[in-house]
């Protein structure tokens, strides 16, 4: 701590002044803490995006899930396990955050299966086949990259502290992804060709990733103003775009994109644009995997239930011991 | 919801923890999170889980959350206000000729 700010008077405790002293805190790029007064959008804005982006980890666990009994080697059964325990802990973090805002985790359980919160498109498309789990790895998580690393910054503190382990994370789940598909395309044809037709089917979801184009995104521009958000959807797509082209070249892969092309002026690559009715009927639930998704979360809840209902009963015997034996 | 209320509400279900990890030795505990659980043993070793998968930490304190207590709302609460008045607690505040060495 400095002498300047210790000496310096905190500001007036005004209750009527609790507004400016939240802009003045954003304004600041200070963090806001959980137990500060904040806008009643600030924190509704907050516990739908977290709460999102908890239960996005959470779902996101089964498209990778689903292989690991299949994977070809001990090695890549190792590195799925890994990953899919990461995504887990990534959907505990950032309910952990959303529940310094009030929220209740069996509430936020209950909403995303009874369907009344969303999570990411992305994970509403089927894994085919093993390149698909190293696709995922190179463009879902490096797209996941993306969006996250300025988070880190969000004006939330405790979701920008999430953010920061997630990301450190996220890094071993893009690099094993890429490795997987280095290895297959030095393989045969007919590994190089699923690599390729993994691509195809990932490529343009993958642009869904970061969202609405900017017009047609409503809230960016006040969530922005919050700093909860650094950049815009499309300036972050861009840079994902940008990113991804040379590691394609690298690799030897085709981005099925007819458009694009580097653009010399602007320094950046010009590409053509996704199926936004497509991103529209998958959110709204009509995606190719959205009903499985979700009656997978659903039943593996129900089917937990006894261990819940199990550990509490154990943890009221041993305390009830406990006690007894304390009495004694 | 009030900043006044309980940041943490529990309905049915496990308690809510918070978890505390020992980076390296020489370090204190610092605040990494939360998490429900059972009990203190469950609270410990889904801790580990959640917490520590590469290396994070060394040791581990787990609390009830509902035991924590803690002071008001935002840091320009008037609890913190004494801290503020009191310039002689800083070095800086007592003047000391350049000359004089080591001080």
């Amino acid at each position: 701590m400095t002498t300047t700010h210790a000496a310096e008077a905190p500001p007036p405790d005004a209750p009527d002044g609790l507004q400016e002293h939240f802009d003045a805190t954003i304004a600041r790029d200070q963090r806001v803490e959980p137990r500060d007064w904040m806008p009643d959008g600030y924190r509704r804005t907050l516990v739908r995006q977290i709460a999102q982006h908890a239960h996005s980890e959470i779902i996101g666990m089964q498209p990778e899930g689903e292989w690991i009994t299949r994977a070809p080697s001990l090695r890549r059964k190792a590195i799925l396990f890994a990953k899919v325990q990461d995504e887990a802990g990534h959907g505990l973090y950032l309910y952990s955050a959303a529940e310094t805002l009030g929220a209740d985790r069996e509430d936020l359980t209950r909403r995303l299966i009874e369907g009344r919160q969303k999570y990411s498109s992305i994970f509403n498309y089927p894994t085919l086949s093993f390149a698909d789990v190293g696709v995922i790895g190179w463009f879902v998580d490096g797209a996941a990259i993306c969006n996250q690393v300025p988070l880190c910054r969000s004006s939330y503190g405790p979701y920008a502290r999430a953010m920061v382990r997630i990301c450190k994370e996220e890094s071993f789940h893009q690099r094993q992804g890429y490795e997987l598909l280095m290895t297959m395309m030095r393989g045969t044809d007919a590994q190089r060709e699923m690599v390729q037709d993994a691509v195809n089917r990932w490529w343009w979801p993958s642009l869904m990733m970061f969202g609405p184009p900017d017009d047609a995104s409503p809230n960016s521009a006040r969530s922005m103003a919050w700093k909860i958000k650094r950049h815009s959807n499309d300036e972050l797509r861009r840079r994902f775009v940008d990113m991804t082209v040379p590691q394609a070249e690298k690799l030897g892969v085709t981005l099925p994109d007819p458009e694009l092309r580097w653009n010399e002026e602007s320094g950046h690559h010009d590409f053509g644009t996704p199926d936004w009715d497509e991103l529209m009927r998958v959110i709204k639930g009509d995606g190719p995997c959205n009903d499985r998704r979700m009656e997978r979360r659903r039943t593996a809840h129900e089917e937990g239930a006894w261990v819940r209902e199990a550990a509490t009963a154990h943890a009221a015997k041993q305390a009830a011991r406990t006690e007894k034996g304390a009495a004694a | 919801m009030s900043a006044d209320k309980p940041q943490h509400h529990e309905k049915q279900g496990w308690p809510l923890y918070e978890v505390f990890v020992r980076g390296k030795r020489g370090l204190n505990h610092v605040h990494v999170g939360s998490l429900h659980a059972a009990d203190d043993a469950m609270a410990l070793t889904h801790a580990r889980d959640l917490y520590t998968r590469r290396n994070e930490g060394v040791s581990i304190w787990v609390v009830r959350s509902e035991h924590i207590a803690a002071s008001t709302r935002d840091e320009k609460d008037p609890f913190f206000a004494p801290s503020a008045d009191k310039v002689y607690r800083h070095p800086t505040f007592y003047d000391i000729p350049d000359d004089v060495p080591h001080i």
